[in-house]
Protein backbone atom coordinates (compact mmCIF):
# COMPACT_ATOMS: atom_id res chain seq x y z
CA UNK A 1 0.00 0.00 0.00
CA UNK A 2 2.78 2.17 1.13
CA UNK A 3 4.42 1.84 -2.37
CA UNK A 4 1.21 2.18 -4.75
CA UNK A 5 0.72 5.40 -2.76
CA UNK A 6 4.17 6.87 -3.24
CA UNK A 7 4.11 5.33 -6.63
CA UNK A 8 0.86 7.56 -7.74
CA UNK A 9 2.96 10.84 -6.47
CA UNK A 10 5.23 9.98 -9.60
CA UNK A 11 2.52 11.92 -11.98
CA UNK A 12 3.49 14.80 -12.33
CA UNK A 13 1.26 17.77 -11.30
CA UNK A 14 1.34 19.42 -14.56
CA UNK A 15 -0.32 16.42 -16.43
CA UNK A 16 -3.24 16.81 -14.32
CA UNK A 17 -3.38 20.97 -15.30
CA UNK A 18 -3.49 19.98 -18.81
CA UNK A 19 -6.15 17.39 -18.49
CA UNK A 20 -8.42 19.59 -16.60
CA UNK A 21 -8.02 22.97 -18.46
CA UNK A 22 -8.71 21.11 -21.54
CA UNK A 23 -11.98 18.73 -19.72
CA UNK A 24 -13.13 22.75 -18.87
CA UNK A 25 -12.49 23.79 -22.81
CA UNK A 26 -14.68 21.23 -23.63
CA UNK A 27 -17.15 21.97 -21.55
CA UNK A 28 -16.71 25.68 -22.39
CA UNK A 29 -16.63 24.69 -26.13
CA UNK A 30 -20.18 22.79 -25.18
CA UNK A 31 -21.78 25.44 -23.56
CA UNK A 32 -21.47 27.50 -26.62
CA UNK A 33 -21.68 24.69 -29.18
CA UNK A 34 -25.36 22.88 -28.27
CA UNK A 35 -28.66 24.29 -28.08
CA UNK A 36 -30.03 21.53 -26.34
CA UNK A 37 -30.57 22.47 -22.75
CA UNK A 38 -30.51 19.53 -21.23
CA UNK A 39 -26.94 18.99 -23.43
CA UNK A 40 -25.74 22.75 -22.08
CA UNK A 41 -26.59 21.56 -18.51
CA UNK A 42 -24.58 18.09 -19.11
CA UNK A 43 -21.49 20.57 -20.51
CA UNK A 44 -21.68 22.26 -17.38
CA UNK A 45 -20.96 19.27 -15.12
CA UNK A 46 -18.16 18.74 -17.09
CA UNK A 47 -16.53 22.03 -16.28
CA UNK A 48 -18.00 21.30 -12.88
CA UNK A 49 -15.86 18.23 -12.92
CA UNK A 50 -12.55 19.39 -14.28
CA UNK A 51 -12.50 21.81 -11.36
CA UNK A 52 -13.14 18.92 -8.90
CA UNK A 53 -10.10 16.74 -10.84
CA UNK A 54 -7.70 19.65 -10.28
CA UNK A 55 -8.53 20.53 -6.42
CA UNK A 56 -8.37 16.71 -5.85
CA UNK A 57 -4.85 16.45 -7.36
CA UNK A 58 -3.59 19.60 -5.77
CA UNK A 59 -5.01 18.34 -2.42
CA UNK A 60 -3.36 14.70 -3.14
CA UNK A 61 -0.32 16.27 -4.11
CA UNK A 62 0.10 18.66 -1.07
CA UNK A 63 -1.52 16.27 1.38
CA UNK A 64 -4.11 18.25 2.98
CA UNK A 65 -7.48 16.85 3.12
CA UNK A 66 -9.41 20.63 2.92
CA UNK A 67 -8.97 20.40 -1.31
CA UNK A 68 -11.27 17.33 -0.92
CA UNK A 69 -13.74 18.24 1.34
CA UNK A 70 -14.05 21.14 -1.32
CA UNK A 71 -14.78 18.73 -3.67
CA UNK A 72 -17.55 17.17 -1.21
CA UNK A 73 -18.98 20.48 -1.18
CA UNK A 74 -18.81 21.02 -4.79
CA UNK A 75 -21.09 18.16 -5.00
CA UNK A 76 -23.75 19.46 -3.12
CA UNK A 77 -23.99 22.43 -4.73
CA UNK A 78 -23.85 20.36 -8.09
CA UNK A 79 -26.17 18.13 -6.97
CA UNK A 80 -28.56 21.27 -6.14
CA UNK A 81 -28.28 22.82 -9.44
CA UNK A 82 -29.01 19.83 -11.69
CA UNK A 83 -32.14 19.53 -9.66
CA UNK A 84 -32.91 22.91 -9.75
CA UNK A 85 -31.85 23.44 -13.56
CA UNK A 86 -33.81 20.09 -14.79
CA UNK A 87 -37.06 21.34 -13.28
CA UNK A 88 -36.52 24.54 -15.02
CA UNK A 89 -36.64 22.30 -18.33
CA UNK A 90 -39.44 20.29 -17.25
CA UNK A 91 -41.01 23.66 -17.01
CA UNK A 92 -39.41 25.21 -20.27
CA UNK A 93 -41.18 22.23 -22.13
CA UNK A 94 -44.22 22.27 -20.43
CA UNK A 95 -45.07 25.78 -21.44
CA UNK A 96 -43.17 25.93 -24.94
CA UNK A 97 -43.10 23.16 -25.82
CA UNK A 98 -39.46 23.02 -26.55
CA UNK A 99 -35.99 22.77 -25.20
CA UNK A 100 -34.37 25.22 -27.42
CA UNK A 101 -32.60 27.56 -25.82
CA UNK A 102 -32.73 30.37 -28.28
CA UNK A 103 -36.84 30.41 -27.20
CA UNK A 104 -35.25 31.77 -23.85
CA UNK A 105 -33.53 35.07 -25.57
CA UNK A 106 -36.30 37.39 -23.85
CA UNK A 107 -34.27 36.34 -21.04
CA UNK A 108 -31.59 39.07 -22.28
CA UNK A 109 -33.82 42.60 -21.68
CA UNK B 1 1.05 4.15 -13.09
CA UNK B 2 2.21 7.31 -15.97
CA UNK B 3 0.22 4.58 -18.10
CA UNK B 4 -2.85 4.32 -16.32
CA UNK B 5 -2.88 8.11 -16.42
CA UNK B 6 -2.65 8.24 -20.13
CA UNK B 7 -5.22 5.45 -20.59
CA UNK B 8 -8.06 7.34 -18.18
CA UNK B 9 -7.25 10.76 -20.03
CA UNK B 10 -7.52 9.33 -23.21
CA UNK B 11 -10.76 7.74 -22.18
CA UNK B 12 -11.91 10.92 -20.76
CA UNK B 13 -11.27 13.41 -23.41
CA UNK B 14 -12.43 11.23 -25.58
CA UNK B 15 -16.05 10.67 -24.35
CA UNK B 16 -16.15 14.70 -23.57
CA UNK B 17 -15.87 15.38 -26.82
CA UNK B 18 -18.30 12.82 -27.73
CA UNK B 19 -20.58 14.50 -25.47
CA UNK B 20 -20.32 17.84 -26.85
CA UNK B 21 -20.60 16.39 -30.65
CA UNK B 22 -23.09 13.36 -30.28
CA UNK B 23 -26.95 14.49 -31.33
CA UNK B 24 -28.88 11.82 -29.41
CA UNK B 25 -29.58 13.30 -25.78
CA UNK B 26 -29.44 9.73 -24.30
CA UNK B 27 -26.02 9.41 -25.86
CA UNK B 28 -24.77 12.18 -24.21
CA UNK B 29 -25.68 10.36 -20.86
CA UNK B 30 -24.06 7.38 -21.62
CA UNK B 31 -21.01 9.00 -23.17
CA UNK B 32 -20.82 11.49 -19.51
CA UNK B 33 -21.63 8.32 -17.49
CA UNK B 34 -18.51 6.59 -19.37
CA UNK B 35 -16.31 9.97 -18.90
CA UNK B 36 -17.35 9.91 -14.83
CA UNK B 37 -16.34 6.50 -14.10
CA UNK B 38 -12.99 7.18 -15.82
CA UNK B 39 -12.66 10.25 -13.40
CA UNK B 40 -13.49 8.01 -10.76
CA UNK B 41 -9.93 6.36 -11.57
CA UNK B 42 -8.79 9.20 -11.51
CA UNK B 43 -9.79 9.57 -8.16
CA UNK B 44 -8.66 6.39 -7.20
CA UNK B 45 -5.45 6.92 -8.73
CA UNK B 46 -4.84 10.17 -6.79
CA UNK B 47 -5.26 7.71 -3.39
CA UNK B 48 -8.77 9.39 -2.77
CA UNK B 49 -10.80 6.66 -2.40
CA UNK B 50 -13.94 7.96 -0.30
CA UNK B 51 -14.57 10.83 -3.18
CA UNK B 52 -14.12 8.11 -5.88
CA UNK B 53 -16.67 6.30 -4.17
CA UNK B 54 -18.90 9.44 -3.50
CA UNK B 55 -18.18 10.49 -7.16
CA UNK B 56 -20.20 7.37 -8.56
CA UNK B 57 -22.73 7.31 -5.91
CA UNK B 58 -23.81 11.11 -6.31
CA UNK B 59 -22.61 11.80 -9.98
CA UNK B 60 -23.33 8.28 -12.17
CA UNK B 61 -26.47 6.65 -9.48
CA UNK B 62 -27.85 10.32 -9.15
CA UNK B 63 -27.89 12.74 -11.53
CA UNK B 64 -27.26 11.43 -14.42
CA UNK B 65 -30.46 8.82 -13.59
CA UNK B 66 -31.84 12.37 -12.96
CA UNK B 67 -31.04 13.32 -16.58
CA UNK B 68 -32.35 9.87 -18.13
CA UNK B 69 -35.64 10.37 -16.07
CA UNK B 70 -35.96 13.82 -17.54
CA UNK B 71 -35.33 12.64 -21.36
CA UNK B 72 -37.14 9.70 -21.50
CA UNK B 73 -39.92 11.50 -19.39
CA UNK B 74 -40.00 14.81 -21.73
CA UNK B 75 -39.69 11.95 -24.30
CA UNK B 76 -36.74 13.97 -26.04
CA UNK B 77 -34.93 10.37 -26.64
CA UNK B 78 -34.80 10.56 -30.53
CA UNK B 79 -32.17 13.05 -32.15
CA UNK B 80 -33.85 16.59 -32.28
CA UNK B 81 -32.17 18.67 -34.68
CA UNK B 82 -32.12 21.88 -33.12
CA UNK B 83 -28.50 23.20 -34.12
CA UNK B 84 -26.73 26.37 -34.01
CA UNK B 85 -25.90 28.41 -37.35
CA UNK B 86 -22.91 27.08 -38.92
CA UNK B 87 -21.02 30.35 -38.34
CA UNK B 88 -21.94 30.17 -34.08
CA UNK B 89 -20.84 26.33 -34.58
CA UNK B 90 -17.44 27.10 -35.72
CA UNK B 91 -16.87 30.06 -33.40
CA UNK B 92 -17.98 27.77 -30.33
CA UNK B 93 -15.09 25.50 -31.42
CA UNK B 94 -12.88 28.57 -32.23
CA UNK B 95 -13.39 30.37 -29.01
CA UNK B 96 -12.77 26.85 -27.00
CA UNK B 97 -9.90 25.73 -28.73
CA UNK B 98 -8.28 29.57 -28.05
CA UNK B 99 -9.26 29.83 -24.77
CA UNK B 100 -7.60 26.17 -24.40
CA UNK B 101 -4.27 27.51 -25.21
CA UNK B 102 -4.58 30.83 -23.11
CA UNK B 103 -5.09 28.43 -20.32
CA UNK B 104 -2.19 26.01 -21.60
CA UNK B 105 0.20 29.28 -22.07
CA UNK B 106 -0.78 30.66 -18.39
CA UNK B 107 -0.27 27.56 -16.45
CA UNK B 108 2.91 26.85 -18.50
CA UNK B 109 4.50 30.15 -16.69
CA UNK B 110 3.62 29.36 -13.11
CA UNK B 111 6.78 28.55 -10.83
CA UNK B 112 7.57 25.28 -9.88
CA UNK B 113 5.10 23.71 -7.55
CA UNK B 114 6.46 22.74 -3.79
CA UNK B 115 4.27 19.94 -1.76
CA UNK B 116 3.34 21.73 0.96
CA UNK B 117 3.00 18.89 3.92
CA UNK B 118 5.26 15.65 3.94
CA UNK B 119 3.46 12.77 1.98
CA UNK B 120 0.64 10.77 3.51
CA UNK B 121 -1.35 8.24 2.43
CA UNK B 122 -4.18 8.93 4.90
CA UNK B 123 -5.89 11.75 3.85
CA UNK B 124 -8.18 10.56 1.21
CA UNK B 125 -9.82 7.79 3.39
CA UNK B 126 -12.80 8.25 5.18
CA UNK B 127 -11.33 8.96 8.39
CA UNK B 128 -9.08 11.78 7.42
CA UNK B 129 -11.87 13.52 5.46
CA UNK B 130 -14.54 12.75 8.33
CA UNK B 131 -12.34 14.58 10.58
CA UNK B 132 -11.91 17.38 8.42
CA UNK B 133 -15.16 18.08 7.35
CA UNK B 134 -16.73 17.66 11.19
CA UNK B 135 -14.18 19.85 12.67
CA UNK B 136 -12.74 22.88 10.12
CA UNK B 137 -15.91 22.63 7.84
CA UNK B 138 -18.61 21.67 10.34
CA UNK B 139 -20.60 24.83 10.04
CA UNK B 140 -20.58 24.69 5.89
CA UNK B 141 -21.66 21.44 6.33
CA UNK B 142 -24.48 22.58 8.36
CA UNK B 143 -25.44 25.25 6.11
CA UNK B 144 -25.43 23.01 3.10
CA UNK B 145 -28.66 21.29 4.28
CA UNK B 146 -30.18 24.44 4.13
CA UNK B 147 -28.85 24.94 0.52
CA UNK B 148 -31.04 21.05 -0.51
CA UNK B 149 -34.10 22.69 1.73
CA UNK B 150 -34.05 25.84 -0.99
CA UNK B 151 -33.10 23.66 -4.18
CA UNK B 152 -36.01 21.16 -3.10
CA UNK B 153 -38.49 24.00 -2.40
CA UNK B 154 -37.07 25.43 -5.76
CA UNK B 155 -37.51 22.52 -7.79
CA UNK B 156 -41.05 21.94 -6.37
CA UNK B 157 -42.12 25.58 -6.83
CA UNK B 158 -41.15 25.15 -10.61
CA UNK B 159 -42.59 21.75 -11.24
CA UNK B 160 -46.46 23.17 -10.29
CA UNK B 161 -48.78 23.07 -12.89
CA UNK B 162 -50.24 26.85 -12.49
CA UNK B 163 -46.66 28.09 -11.39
Amino acid sequence: MKELSSAIQLIPLENYIFLSVALFSIGMMGVLFRRNTIAILMCLELMFNSVNLLLTAFSAYHSDPSGQVFVFFIMIVAAAEVAVGLSIVVMMKRNVDSIDINLLNRLKW
Amino acid sequence: MIFLFYLLSAIMIFCALLVVFSKNPINNVIYLILCFIAMAGHYILLNAQFLAVVHIIVYTGAIMVLFLFVIMLLNLNKAIIIRKSTVTRISAVVTGGIFFLVLLAATRQTFEIKAKYPFNSEIGLVSGIGKTLFGEFLLPFEISSILFISAMVGAMMFGKKDA
